[in-house]
């Protein structure tokens, strides 16, 4: 064959791969969504240790047990544990930017949830500041952490920095 | 060689399809259970391995949940094998041969009901020209079992005796999710959901998840009054490549059966992971058994085949023998792949 004929040479396929999923959140997580659903915040107690895990989850993943116990509710406020300004827009977050984005230890929990803050300037934002939930009005509430839009400032004391520092 | 032992088995009922728990919540009882009936603490554990798969999860690196199952503290040593538990499994034994464990817990799990297994299978063939043709792996097994008849290999009554036999053995089998008694006649009177393959022919789809315990030396003899030893253990793989391979034996089961040392003495009990009636006659021969074998006495895949657990599942099965006496050796098998493409051998003996 001479050069000319040569075929060319396959050097690209496209192979599309699809596969659909029906997830299920599980039991834990599907009791979590439905209290949202319901306006509230529920955790799980680890039965070795008492620290409360949220959202709740089917172990404790420290100590490899379940955590099979009675659901414990949490209030909607807590204390800013660390946070981070936001310059860029994000499409997840309904907010202008800049925004902060924080870590909320809720009060009667032992894990941290990632959240956005409004309703205070940026230089006013800092670690150990008490805050609470805004959320969705009722009637838009859903299986969804969504129904919480924001925390905002709560008018009360700094938290002591220990009661957050092994969260940082 | 280090003398290693199973000790410890926990398994779940092979489900069509679990509704209320995700995959990790399937896990998290079966490692509970294992722990308190050995009372076993996170400290005594030296090397953590699991078998599970993140394309029946949908999701990447959904395996590192299933660890929310085992503890992280103190800090633990731990793998994964994007395989089913059994070479989770053959990890263990291999950490502890090299002296780097001596007390390992090995688990797999998976919820193939999440999402369409014979299309999810598609995705183990070559990836240029099988692959983007989708066939099912149901189908791809029919391909096999039409060489093995036209070949002379067998026939579609030694195929039924096969799930029959499976089937009725798993009637005292309360993990199986497959059970009761269809003569073969019955079964050659269905249509073919593949040809040849008929709804019997095929092992179930299962959401599941086992769990093992493993101990090397004298301390087995501390979590079981009559561990079952690990006298061997190998596998083998063929090939990815359908059209390079004879598909009408498993070549990989007969070399990993000779090299786990399968024939050197009769074996009471076999317990087999071949997903399809004809696959597990190609097993059962590969593996040489004599008359004198019982095969299969839980049902073995074809009654419940959990992805990523039922080749583990396997081991536990033979183990739960040899510790209540029926069994003094016994054989477990899994395997990996379309077409029988890779193939595990364990031989367990009590002492």
């Amino acid at each position: 064959m001479s050069a000319e004929e040569k075929p060319d040479l396959v050097k690209v396929i496209r192979t599309p791969i699809r596969l659909e999923y029906t997830y299920s959140a599980g039991k834990s997580a599907s009791r979590f969504l439905r209290a949202m659903k319901e306006g509230r915040l529920i955790g799980q107690r680890c039965p070795v240790d008492g620290r409360v895990y949220f959202p709740s989850r089917g172990s404790c993943p420290q100590h490899g047990v379940p955590t099979d116990g009675e659901p414990v509710e949490l209030a909607d406020k807590g204390t800013l544990v660390t946070f981070s300004i936001v310059r860029i827009p994000a499409e997840t977050v309904p907010l202008e930017i800049p925004f902060v984005t924080v870590q909320v230890l809720l009060d009667g929990a032992d894990t941290i949830l990632m959240h956005v803050l409004s309703g205070c300037g940026l230089d006013e934002v800092h670690m150990g500041m008490r805050v609470r939930a805004v959320w969705k009005p009722k009637e838009e509430w859903e299986e969804s952490v969504a129904n919480i839009l924001y925390f905002e400032p709560l008018d009360e004391p700094d938290a002591d920095y220990d009661s957050y520092k092994e969260h940082i | 060689m280090r003398e290693v032992a199973v000790v410890g088995f926990t398994q779940s009922p092979a489900k069509r399809r679990e509704t209320v728990l995700n995959d990790t919540e399937i896990v998290i009882p079966m490692i509970d259970e294992l722990k308190k009936s050995k009372n076993l603490k996170n400290e005594d554990m030296d090397f953590v391995c699991s078998g599970s798969c993140d394309y029946l999860a949908g999701a990447p690196f959904a395996f590192v949940m299933g660890l929310d199952a085992v503890g992280a503290w103190p800090p633990v040593c731990e793998s994964h094998v994007e395989m089913d538990g059994a070479w989770a499994f053959y990890e263990a034994w291999v950490k502890i041969q090299m002296g780097y464990a001596e007390v390992a817990l090995v688990y797999g799990f998976g919820k193939p009901s999440m999402g369409d297994l014979p299309l999810t299978l598609a995705l183990q063939l070559d990836p240029y020209t099988q692959a983007p043709l989708w066939p099912d792996a149901v189908s791809v097994a029919a391909l096999q079992a039409r060489l093995c008849l036209e070949g002379g290999v067998l026939t579609e009554r030694d195929m039924a005796e096969a799930a029959r036999r499976d089937r009725r053995n798993a009637e005292t089998n309360p993990y199986a999710q497959i059970k009761g008694d269809f003569s073969p006649e019955q079964i050659l009177a269905e249509p073919y959901v593949a040809s040849p393959l008929r709804r019997h022919d095929c092992s179930p789809i299962s959401d599941g998840a086992s769990a093992i315990l493993l101990v090397a030396g004298e301390r087995a003899k501390e979590y079981c009054e009559r561990p079952a030893w690990v006298t061997g253990i190998e596998h083998i793989c063929e090939p990815l490549d359908l059209n390079v391979r004879d598909l009408t034996r498993s070549r990989s089961t007969e070399m990993a059966a000779e090299r786990a040392g399968v024939g050197r003495a009769a074996i009471d009990v076999a317990e087999l992971a071949a997903p399809f009636s004809h696959q597990e006659i190609l097993v059962e021969r590969a593996l040489g058994l004599g008359a004198g074998t019982r095969v299969n006495p839980s049902g073995g895949a074809m009654a419940g085949n959990p992805m990523m657990a039922a080749g583990l599942s396997r081991i536990g099965e033979a183990a739960r023998r040899i510790w209540d006496g029926s069994a003094g050796r016994a054989v477990a098998h899994a395997t990996s792949g379309p077409c029988l493409q890779q193939n595990l051998v364990c031989v367990l003996e009590g002492s």
